[in-house]
């Protein structure tokens, strides 16, 4: 299925989680933060969420800044 | 209320947070973070800000801002800079709480590029809705005493005027709108942008101020652990001279030694 994270279009396997993108993307949970769609989704619930085709998804974390 | 013989300020109290630091420093534009860290040490900031942004997922490994925080001795204040519409800077906020579980949040929403002056009523729109999701609200906006009353009427913890443009150093360019801010208010002024130097965060403080916000006065100084120490000598010599009260200005000289028994001068 098709995503799109961070403003890149990628191909995922059908049905993945937020939990497996991540380990796939080799990201650490600790101090970043997801949001599909526009709605931010809760670290306690990434293994659960699974995305759908043609999802946004956003991964945030903290940069220099003032 | 001074204090007595140097006896201790009262916390800055910004929501349920409490600082004895009434200098926030930002971790932007640092020729290194190992400089950063020691300017945050030298300052002796409690609330550091930083930004929000994507991931890059090609280059997702190392070390991060994050490890070069104690997050033991500083809070962190995230920010939503870089935002131009209510909406993603409500997203960014939620995001920032949730990667870095705070719920302090610095609220920008700006509204031209060049000026970098915020957007009002955008921000405005951010600050409810942040305030009624549970934040705890900072909004940079410009210093105006009407906008600064609106959001405190909507629940922020504090508002945040700026000085003078971001990162121009301009210094407190309207020292008058400032005061008035302050006078009005019933939640902390921050003075947030546009300090240079240390004299500048000296004059925010004593035009009352509750604390100044700082990062490119320091970050970009030729030495920035030094000036990060400057400012946090300034921001404390600011406060205590609002809380001792200055004395009147006077067109006049008036005399500080004794006028009479000089000598040279003739008994009538």
């Amino acid at each position: 299925m098709k995503a799109t994270i961070n403003g890149e279009h990628r191909e995922l396997p059908d049905g993945a989680t937020v939990a497996e993108i991540l380990r796939d993307l080799k990201l650490e949970r600790n101090g970043i933060a997801v949001a599909v769609n526009e709605r931010v989704v809760r670290g306690t619930n990434f293994d659960e969420h699974r995305l759908q085709e043609g999802d946004v998804v956003e991964i945030i974390r903290a940069v220099a800044g003032g | 209320m001074a204090p007595a013989n140097g006896a201790a300020d009262a916390p800055l109290k910004i929501g349920k947070h409490e600082f004895a630091s009434r200098l926030v420093v930002g971790t932007g534009k640092y020729s290194s973070f190992d400089v950063m860290q020691r300017a945050h040490e030298a300052s002796g900031t409690e609330l550091v800000t930083v930004a929000i942004r994507r991931i890059h997922l090609d280059d997702a490994s190392g070390k991060t801002l994050l490890d070069f925080i104690d997050r033991s001795r500083y809070k962190i204040l995230p920010n939503t800079a870089g935002c131009t519409t209510a909406k993603d800077a409500v997203l960014t906020a939620q995001l920032a709480r949730e990667a870095l579980g705070t719920d302090l949040i610095k609220l920008e929403v700006i509204g031209d590029p060049e000026t970098l002056y915020p957007d009002t009523a955008e921000t405005i729109v951010a600050a409810r809705e942040l305030v009624n999701d549970g934040f705890t609200v900072l909004p940079y906006i410009i210093d105006d005493p009407t906008a600064c009353k609106r959001l405190e009427e909507i629940g922020c913890a504090a508002v945040m005027p700026l000085g003078a443009p971001i990162g121009s150093g301009l210094g407190i360019c309207n020292p008058y709108s400032l005061t008035i801010i302050k006078q009005r208010s019933n939640v902390p002024v921050i003075i947030d942008a546009g300090v240079g130097t240390a004299s500048d965060a000296a004059i925010a403080m004593e035009l009352g101020a509750d604390a100044v916000l700082m990062n490119t006065g320091i970050a970009l100084a030729k030495d920035a652990i030094v000036m990060a120490r400057a400012m946090r000598l300034a921001v404390e010599a600011g406060r205590l001279a609002y809380l001792a009260g200055r004395m009147q200005k006077r067109l006049y000289a008036s005399a500080s030694s004794p006028m009479s028994d000089l000598i040279g001068t003739t008994a009538k």
